[in-house]
């Protein structure tokens, strides 16, 4: 039962990655990869990654569309037409595929008990996480105490993904120093870029 | 999106729920699936749908993008601070056992901050992105 959930969740997500590379409608495409999120969630919901699932729907299905969304209005809906052939990028794309599948040929089978991945800290985290930390979702243990350090990564990567967007997207709301015909004079944020900073959606 | 009165009032009905459920994920991310991450995502969409809706000029009026700025950074410091408040205790950077007597409630109190640093930047973060991209106006090719 749960293998035939799999075979078809697997067949829309290529069904999916199929029509966004067909697709020429951006705002469509957009659309689909959202979709393509949505399913990628449930076939970790089948695999019992329940907090993977979460963070999948929540940024890949829902914010992550929105910004692709905000995009397109700056962008505009329809994909041009590209002007060559593109046979060298399907090449390395395939040749560099290829490698990965024949990469999880050595991959240990899927939820095997004698996986060395299930016999270094996990039987640890999950036997003892009761008593060490006293909360019942192993997961958050992990997350926030065990491995606090990468969180802590984790939240900061965010931050500095903020802090490039806004260095090349959003002009700071400080008046600014200019050189005009000699003398330096101080220009309102408005003036010196006229084409940011809509105040509608 | 000013004049359509089924969306602005299905948000408006909306909006609230989505804010709870994502304290719900925040604070139930410890007895089931969920946490900071996912939590300031949402909470973040709860915010966005507003911007959509209502507009980004009354977005901003609501929350301003210098308080987002400011929300990103925080989260990231009480992280960190947590770990300093740790070591300045006695304990190991983020070894939460050192924040209570008890050190089961030690770690829950720990991870609760630390949490709640991952809501706050999450959440700062998503909506300074939204402004970035939803404020730039269209280039004119």
């Amino acid at each position: 039962m749960v293998e035939a959930v799999d075979v078809a969740l697997l067949l829309l997500l290529c069904v999916a990655a199929l029509t966004i590379i067909r697709q020429q409608n951006l705002f469509a495409a957009v659309m689909l990869a959202g979709i393509y999120s949505l399913l990628s969630a449930g076939l970790f919901v089948v695999m019992d990654a329940v907090d993977v699932a979460f963070t999948e729907a929540a940024v890949g299905a829902g914010i992550s569309t929105v910004l692709m969304l905000g995009t397109l209005a700056l962008v505009g809906h329809q994909e041009r037409k590209p002007k060559h052939r593109p046979i060298l990028p399907l090449l390395v794309v395939v040749i560099t595929g290829g490698v990965l599948v024949y990469g999880t040929l050595d991959m240990p089978p899927f939820g095997d008990p004698a996986n060395p991945i299930h016999h270094h800290v996990a039987p640890h985290y999950l036997e003892e996480s009761e008593h060490e930390i006293g909360i019942p979702n192993v997961v958050t243990s992990v997350l926030a105490s065990y491995r606090g350090y990468d969180t802590m990564g984790e939240t900061t990567v965010v931050f500095a993904a903020v802090v490039g967007v806004l260095l090349l997207l959003a002009r700071g709301p400080r008046p600014r120093r200019v050189l005009v015909n000699g003398s330096w004079t101080t220009v309102a944020r408005e003036e010196d870029a006229p084409e940011l900073e809509g105040d509608d959606a | 999106m000013h004049d359509r009165v089924i969306l602005r009032v299905g948000a408006k009905i909306l909006i609230p729920f989505i804010l709870l459920f994502a304290l719900y994920v925040q604070f139930h991310g410890d007895f089931g699936p969920g946490g900071g991450f996912q939590a300031g995502v949402i909470f973040a969409a709860g915010f966005i749908l507003y911007a959509l809706v209502y507009g980004l000029g009354t977005a901003k009026r609501a929350l301003p993008p210098t308080a987002v700025y400011v929300c990103s950074a925080l989260g990231v410091l009480i992280y960190a601070g947590v770990g300093y408040l740790t070591l300045a205790l006695g304990g190991d950077f983020l070894a939460y056992n050192v924040l209570a007597h008890d050190p089961e409630h030690g770690q829950e109190l720990g991870i609760l901050l630390v949490e709640l640093g991952v809501l706050v930047t999450v959440f700062g973060s998503m909506v300074a992105i939204f402004y970035a991209f939803a404020g730039r106006r269209k280039v004119q090719a």
